[in-house]
């Protein structure tokens, strides 16, 4: 479903991603892994259109479509997601609201009338006991005076109600306790099925106790320089990175 | 500019004071007097920097000091109704009251006066004779002065003690006239001890040239007496529309005004309230939304004269194209109002590099122990916030609409009337889409 091809992105002209490839198919769940500073949130921004990066050279194919070429609006209804590192707070916008309307430009784009606001209703509440979430910060302005741990499972709750082909969790185990840790990631398992593919971006290995991979991926310094399966990531949590550091400069 | 005025004046004064009555007539010649002195404020003024009166003052509006009777049926041109307000409604044509028979107005309590200025001044002049210009006589303010000089009538309201409105009274001012026309008219509200009333005020224009309105409006709270003034502008952009709400605040009385500026031409808001007894709450907000080349211009004092009071202030602006807005929060706290707490704010968003605004919090303390703080910015829509909303499928347009209509939320949360405030999110939401650039029902803006 997804091809990368020796993606280069920038920056204020500086380069982040070096040539990076990779190939998703359905049904399959990537984990990225790398040091800090390696280019993983660069990627999800990237794939996901945030205008503030420029890309450079190299594509990315998304059912054959040039992903590159599309909005980010218009690549969010082709089914792509991003769990954000770092959710926004939109004062004064209701996460009802907020919702409402991005489920009708969902339905807007594949040409479907307006939801009703039952079914509205009765999706929110379904979606929102998948994640456990607490009445009330629905009622509120999207992620506003929301805990760490509310907002990522803000973002698991949002990716519920759009069930994207293709969702890219940007450390979502980042300041999450290990209740809510297992709860995000018992989300994510429940919404995985044979058509749809995830991507996960992390820094440490104990996210990947609850969703096991099937493809573990190195990035370092613009590059995926090594894969392998869910093995190599209990190996780069014993050894560091800086044996892979050492194995790519010896190159 | 000031001389063709003050030549009507001489010449005219004795038709001015025949067509109004004793009491307002009482501070005419000091007004006048004043009037000569300062002539109209210009934007040397520090009081108005950002208002530029200029271009307003350089036409020749009719004026009309005979009291000659405008031919309208108010109903046929007041197409902003807000559904289910069920208010008591009452107008004023261009400078006069235009009596109508509104059968709501019937259920208004016993002992509530209500009328036409002018009409009250001659029949009631005792009721009127300890208020009328109290506040506004302090003013060393040249748009103020003209008014007194020329205001020979307006709309009057008073709510005796302990009686409270039920419904909101809605003020609709009109204007119409077939030549390039200048209205001065005086309202005056008085809210005996623990009364209670909530006043909307509605600007229209009907016709197709250039308007100047010059208000003044005088507001008497009384002792534990509640009070909210709503201001709703939705002219065309001829329209010069300058007011002066001076308010008198006393012990534990509570007050929120709320201006909103929809559409316009020229705006010019100055409000002065004064908090003249102790535990007194006063809350002051405001909204623009300004394009092609509109202006507001909030200059607004508030005076913290007693102990104990607590006053809040917050203005936001989306402003575009070439539009202009000015921003002013005076805040006095006299030597001996301890225990005052103060908080100003104003808040703006530029949509594009040509609009602009300007702000400036004037603060004066001269108490020890009191809260202030104030705060001003200026700045875009969030991009971050709008990429969030991007990823999730909501179109740039849509994001960028619903991030404005955000920053406008809590000025419309701040309306205590539910009608008017589903009525007011929806025009807001309506003028924010862009898809009416124009009062509805209106056709002169194109």
């Amino acid at each position: 479903m997804l091809e990368i091809k020796n993606l280069h992105a920038s920056i204020n002209g500086k380069e982040i991603l070096k040539g990076l490839s990779l190939t998703v198919r359905p049904g399959e769940i990537h984990a990225i892994m790398g040091p800090n500073g390696a280019g993983k949130s660069t990627l999800s921004s990237v794939l996901t259109g945030n205008p503030v990066f420029d890309v450079t050279h190299g594509e990315i194919t998304f059912y054959g479509k040039n992903l590159l070429e599309l909005t980010p609006e218009h690549r969010a209804n082709e089914g792509i997601f991003l769990s954000f590192q770092y959710p926004v707070e939109i004062p004064g916008v209701s996460m009802v609201n907020f919702m409402r309307t991005a489920i009708n430009e969902q339905r807007k784009y594949r040409k479907l009338p307006p939801i009703s606001s039952t079914d509205f209703l009765r999706l929110m509440r379904e979606k929102k006991e998948l994640v456990e979430m607490d009445n009330k910060l629905t009622n509120r302005s999207v992620n506003e005076g929301f805990s760490g741990g509310e907002k990522k499972k803000n973002e698991i709750f949002q990716m519920a109600m759009l069930e994207p082909r293709l969702a890219i969790l940007d450390e979502t185990d980042s300041g999450l306790d290990i209740d809510a840790l297992r709860i995000v990631a018992n989300g994510v398992n429940r919404l995985k099925n044979p058509e749809n593919a995830a991507i996960v971006i992390t820094h440490y290995q104990r996210l990947l106790d609850y969703i096991i991979p099937d493809f573990v991926h190195v990035l370092y310094d613009g590059r995926i320089v090594k894969s392998g399966t869910k093995e190599l990531a209990f190996e780069l949590e014993e050894k560091g990175y800086d044996w892979i550091k050492r194995e790519v400069e010896e190159e | 500019m000031e001389q063709q005025y003050i030549d009507l004046y001489k010449q005219f004064h004795e038709n001015i004071k025949s067509n109004s009555a004793p009491v307002i007539n009482a501070l005419r010649d000091e007004s006048f007097e004043l009037f000569e002195t300062l002539g109209f404020p210009t934007s040397d003024l520090e009081n108005y920097k950002y208002t530029d009166l200029n271009a307003s003052l350089s036409i020749d509006y009719g004026l009309n000091i005979n009291r000659i009777h405008f031919p309208v049926d108010p109903y046929q041109v007041f197409k902003c109704d807000v559904p289910g307000i069920h208010s008591f409604l009452f107008f004023v044509v261009n400078d006069a009251f235009f009596p109508v028979n509104e059968p709501r107005n019937k259920d208004l309590p016993e002992g509530v006066i209500v009328g036409s200025l002018k009409e009250i001044a001659e029949t009631q002049p005792d009721l009127l004779k300890n208020y009328y210009g109290k506040l506004s006589s302090k003013q060393r303010d040249g748009l103020v002065a003209f008014n007194g000089t020329f205001a020979q009538d307006g709309f009057f309201m008073y709510v005796p003690k302990n009686v409270v409105l039920e419904h909101p009274v809605q003020l609709v001012n009109i204007m119409r006239s077939d030549v390039d026309f200048m209205a001065n008219s005086h309202n005056l509200i008085i809210l005996d001890e623990g009364a209670k009333m909530q006043l909307l005020v509605c600007d229209h224009t009907v016709d197709n040239v250039r308007f100047f309105a010059n208000r003044v409006t005088e507001v008497f709270v009384g002792e534990n007496a509640v009070y909210e003034h709503y201001k709703l502008e939705n002219t065309h952009t001829r329209m010069t529309n300058l007011t002066t709400l001076l308010i008198q605040q006393k012990d534990s009385s509570t007050v929120l005004t709320n201006l909103i500026t929809l559409h316009n031409g020229f705006t010019r808001n100055t409000v002065e309230i004064d908090l003249d007894g102790e535990h007194c709450e006063t809350e002051l907000c405001g909204m623009v939304i300004g394009d092609k080349n509109q202006q507001v211009d909030n200059f607004t004092t508030i005076l913290h004269n007693q102990p104990n009071c607590h006053s809040s202030e917050l203005f936001k602006y989306v402003l575009d194209d070439v539009s202009k807005g000015g921003f002013t929060g005076k805040l006095r706290v006299a030597k001996d109002a301890q225990k005052t707490s103060a908080f100003q704010t104003n808040r703006n968003i530029l949509l594009n590099k040509t609009a602009k605004m300007r702000t400036r919090p004037q603060l004066e303390i001269y108490a020890d122990d009191v809260k202030c703080s104030h705060g001003a910015t200026i700045g875009q829509l969030d991009e971050s916030a709008k990429f969030y909303m991007q990823q999730r499928g909501i179109s740039e347009t849509e994001a960028r609409l619903l991030l404005m209509f955000a920053f406008t939320s809590d000025i419309i949360d701040n309306i205590r009337i539910p009608a008017l405030q589903d009525r007011i999110k929806i025009m807001v939401e309506n003028r924010l889409r862009g898809e009416i650039s124009k009062c509805e029902g209106c056709m002169i803006c194109q």
